[in-house]
């Protein structure tokens, strides 16, 4: 690094830039003037959001394919999934977007305590929907509601006792980092490092948002129309509650109703005439092309039907018992999606936290002016499109169903 | 031989030589001086060292596939599984390690902001950690190599992808990391053309190298980040059955399919953009005459990257799509051969009643050419769908994408390679080194592939180890071919390595060329210009002279006049250095 800085001097000397050197301490020397760094970092910001775009666009195209093949399994599996901890991330995100511009407006009339605050109410909205999400996540791993391949949802016992507390662990990297900032916030204020101080404040109540968003989660996921909201707070938690006795029970009935449907024997691909003509083809020893087709329609029959599971060969059951017990393999490929799509933006709003922090602390330095505010703005960018992903998201995931 | 030394009126412009503490290559020492370089020129350089190796590492597996054929039932005692191995490092190794990063990220680093007359790229920090992405991903490709190997072919194709014991999460995370290495590039490079073009460089003053690049820009931006959630949608599939791609969770691998060739087909103009753009610079200098049909070669490397996106399915002809598809695919991948077409026609007009220098660059040039030409005609048997039937997963196909690839993007590589090799390291290769390679690589080029054209026709599938005895004659042509090519680019990489000790040093512009990388000296300073160069018609040649005393052309001005008055004598060549 120390040979870049070196480069950088004697560029500036030859373009006779030494004199202004004070006043151009962010200007990059392969850059003439701060308009055109800035409008080089505003072109570079957009095209990245347009791989956004095109990245996320993949996942909207599995979705709309398979929404396409298989509406009633997503109108059903909509059905688990509880609006208003949606409603409640899409406002929370909002808001989130609104402290963002206002914060690009802080740096550019040079207002450095209000950016800080600003970025801090960004970072705290993020760690509340993250907050949220988490409670949203661990209650549906625990009842099985996963991707195709590991769904084990059964309608019967829609809350097995037993497995892993899964909010604990999504919880447990947050908590140690609350722990922390609140210890190096301590050492700080022992040393009288002021600096440090008004960077780990901010980043205190950020951390601790996280866990106002669990509460808020578990608050909404249990309460509301259920009558048993005093004990939920536990079930939710700790997922122990075998009863569907809790707040979105008349949700999940609603989705029951949608998947049964989905084992009417109908439903499979193979048209019994076909399956004929292929037994007497796959006769033939000459024809191992047939034979092969046979086996894998078959195959496809057992799967589609619900009789062959990965890793564990469940009987046969009769189609009437199936309908009542069996589960739905094809309601999955919803919840693939819901992973693979949250998940994404999930990583999404992450990786803005990590860069936010980074201009946290730079605004605490007070390095943003009317001439380089670009890092805020363009994070904005980029804040703007993961909140109008999730607008995306929330009704093409949760309000289907309804 | 020439016609001597400047005449022109008005001042002569020559960079001269770099001072040792200016020079990119010595302005600093140390290992973490070159790791931690942002200087664009260090990161090309880094570039090519990896890429390079990547290419010897294919080839060298490719070898290894040709001597394997020698006999029907296998020269070596490689078994069924570990060929399979074998054909699928070697593409995956040549497509996402070499390949695509090669003209765009080793030389197009190099060259985009010298070009320009720019200090560096647009984000140097950036280009630096898309160089270490790079890195990254070819860890992943060599860590799968090390583990279980990798036997799905390049492509990945689901079902056996997700049910294959080999390494394929891992190989595929590699090039999930490739792909943000490539993304990146190609952001910083739209970005620097758009905002860092001098005064007086419009878009139709860049050098059509600028245009080809940007253009490439375009699809990497655009359609990576599809192979992107294309391969994490492929490792999700893998770890937890998703049930997107994979049959027996009710997934659709024709959808795989889909998804995988929205972005490889696009990827496939990625690698021969570049080419076209050397190829323009190369018989432009070379010939020194302008370019013919500026306008055109501009445009049409846009609708090229525009049209590449419609026609990914002309992959997919035999996966069962709907017919209407299939015809509507076969008829778009027709409009391809138009914009292809008006490039060689501009390129064979350019040269035409040029001054032709056969120097070395000149001479892969012309091979590129040649090659081009045979693979995108037989491109046209491909796309149409009755032919394509017989054809599809033969030798016919393999020989064709070899002809694009190898006989187009890696031919002009290796002739951009020897042409701005001088400007890179300092230092003159021997010409007649550089003119046997040429010759060897050629011939070696044609004896490989063309017998598998016939192969292909009679009926030999890709990817068989063992074959019937009726075709050995042809599989034992190609091989020796195959030894040939490989011995050929041995030769232009042993001459191109003599030259870094051996070598005199290189002029400012040993070749005759107008664009602005001439006008800095050989290798370039750190900051590429003291000030910001005079940005002129990059084809213009008539006040570019050849200069017998030091065995270098030379800048003079013209005077400016608003008519443009008889057609300024070109000078004769310098009929190389022989």
């Amino acid at each position: 690094m120390a040979n870049t800085a070196l480069q950088a001097d004697p560029s500036h000397d030859d373009a006779g830039h030494h004199d202004d050197h004070e006043h151009h301490e962010n200007l990059a020397h392969h850059f003439d003037t701060y308009e055109q760094q800035f409008d080089a970092g505003k072109l570079g910001i957009w095209v990245f959001l347009v791989t956004e775009v095109l990245f996320f666009g993949g996942l909207f195209c599995a979705y709309a394919l398979y929404r396409n093949l298989r509406p009633d399994v997503f109108a059903g599996s909509s059905e688990f999934l509880n609006t208003k901890l949606g409603a409640i991330n899409t406002g929370v995100l909002l808001f989130s977007s609104l402290t963002m511009a206002w914060g690009v407006r802080c740096a550019q009339l040079r207002q450095h305590k209000m950016l800080a605050g600003m970025l801090a109410a960004t970072l705290s909205c993020a760690a509340i929907f993250l907050g949220v999400k988490a409670i949203e996540y661990s209650h549906k791993w625990s009842m099985g509601l996963l991707p195709a391949g590991l769904y084990t949802y059964d309608p019967a016992n829609p809350h097995p006792a037993g497995g892993p507390n899964y909010l604990l662990w999504i919880c447990a990297p947050f908590a140690i980092g609350l722990l922390f900032v609140v210890g190096w916030l301590i050492i700080a204020k022992i040393k009288k490092d002021e600096f440090k101080v008004r960077v780990l404040m901010p980043l205190t109540v950020v951390f601790a948002c996280f866990f106002v968003g669990v509460q808020l989660g578990t608050i909404l996921e249990s309460g509301g129309e259920g009558e048993h909201a005093a004990g939920d707070d536990h079930h939710v938690v700790a997922g122990a509650d075998g009863h569907a006795e809790h707040g979105d029970d008349h949700a999940e009935g609603r989705a029951d109703e949608h998947l049964e449907d989905l084992d009417q024997p109908n439903n499979l691909a193979i048209e019994k005439a076909d399956l004929a003509g292929l037994e007497v083809l796959a006769q033939d020893q000459s024809n191992p092309g047939a034979r092969d087709t046979l086996e894998a329609l078959k195959r496809q029959e057992a799967v589609a039907s619900g009789s062959v599971l990965q890793g564990d060969q469940r009987p046969v059951e009769s189609p009437t018992e199936k309908r009542v017990t069996a589960t739905p393999k094809q309601a999955g490929v919803f919840f693939s999606i819901y992973y693979c799509m949250t998940g994404v933006h999930a990583i999404h709003i992450l990786a803005g936290m990590g860069v936010m922090i980074w201009l946290l602390v730079r605004a605490t330095r007070a390095e943003f002016n009317e001439n380089y505010f670009g890092p805020i703005d363009y994070v904005g960018l980029y804040w703007h499109l993961v909140d109008l992903i999730w607008i995306y998201l929330f009704p093409l995931l949760y309000l289907i169903g309804k | 031989m020439t016609t001597g030394a400047a005449t022109a009126p008005g001042g002569v412009r020559d960079a001269g030589f770099v001072s040792d503490n200016e020079n990119y290559l010595k302005n600093s020492s140390g290992v973490l001086s070159w790791m931690f370089t942002l200087d664009h020129k260090r990161i090309g350089i880094m570039y090519l060292v990896g890429i390079l190796t990547s290419f010897l590492g294919g080839g060298l597996l490719a070898m290894v596939i040709r001597y394997h054929l020698m006999a029907p039932g296998g020269a070596t005692t490689i078994s069924n599984d570990a060929y399979n191995q074998l054909f699928t490092l070697h593409g995956a190794i040549m497509v996402f390690l070499f390949i695509i990063p090669s003209i765009p990220a080793a030389l197009g680093n190099f060259l985009v902001p010298v070009m320009l007359g720019a200090k560096d790229v647009a984000f140097p920090r950036l280009n630096l950690s898309s160089f270490y992405l790079w890195v990254g991903g070819a860890i992943f490709f060599v860590g799968a190599l090390l583990m279980n190997g990798l036997d799905t072919g390049w492509t990945f194709y689901t079902p056996y992808s997700t049910s294959t014991d080999t390494s394929v999460v891992m190989a595929t995370f590699g090039a999930f990391i490739l792909g943000f290495s490539s993304i990146f590039t190609g952001l910083n490079f739209i970005v620097t053309i758009n905002t860092m073009r001098p005064p007086g460089m419009t878009w139709f003053r860049m050098p059509l190298f600028l245009w080809a690049t940007y253009a490439t820009s375009i699809i990497q931006v655009l359609a990576t980040p599809v192979l992107g959630i294309t391969l994490l949608l492929l490792i999700a599939e893998n770890v937890m059955h998703i049930g997107i791609f994979d049959p027996e969770f009710n997934g659709d691998p024709v959808t795989y399919q889909h998804f995988f060739w929205f972005y490889s087909h696009p990827a496939v103009y990625i690698m021969i953009l570049p080419a076209f753009g050397i190829i323009s610079e190369l018989i432009s200098v070379h010939s020194h005459k302008g370019i013919f049909g500026y306008r055109f070669i501009a445009y049409s490397s846009i609708a090229l990257a525009l049209l590449s996106f419609l026609v990914w399915g002309h992959h997919m002809f035999t996966s069962g799509m709907s017919s209407v598809t299939v015809v509507i695919f076969s008829a778009l991948t027709f409009t391809v051969s138009v914009p292809s077409a008006i490039k060689v026609f501009n390129w064979v007009a350019t040269m035409y009643k040029g001054a032709i220098s056969l120097t070395t660059p000149m001479c892969y040039a012309l091979a590129f050419l040649f090659l081009f030409t045979i693979g995108g005609l037989t491109g046209l048997f491909l796309g149409t769908i009755s032919t394509d039937l017989h054809l599809h997963d033969t030798y016919f196909v393999v020989a064709h994408f070899h002809y694009v690839m190898m006989g187009g993007t890696v031919v002009s590589f290796v002739g951009g390679l020897f042409h701005w090799w001088p400007k890179m390291t300092g230092k003159m290769f021997n010409e007649a080194g550089g003119r046997i390679s040429a010759l060897i690589v050629f011939v070696g080029f044609n004896l490989t592939f063309l017998p598998q054209f016939l192969l292909g026709n009679q009926g030999m599938p890709r990817r068989y180890a063992t074959y019937d005895p009726e075709f050995q004659w042809l599989h034992q042509l190609s091989s020796i071919g195959a030894f040939t090519l490989g011995i050929g680019l041995l030769v232009a990489g042993l001459v191109l390595l003599h030259s870094l000790y051996a070598g005199r040093q290189a002029p400012a512009n040993p070749w005759g060329g107008a664009t602005l990388e001439w006008h800095c000296t050989s290798p370039p300073p750190f900051y590429n210009f003291k000030h910001a160069p005079v940005v002129g018609d990059p084809y213009e040649f008539a006040n570019v002279h050849y200069d017998e005393a030091t065995d270098n052309y030379v800048f003079t001005e013209l005077p400016r006049t608003l008519v443009p008055e008889e057609p300024v004598k070109t000078p004769t060549p310098a009929g190389g250095q022989s």
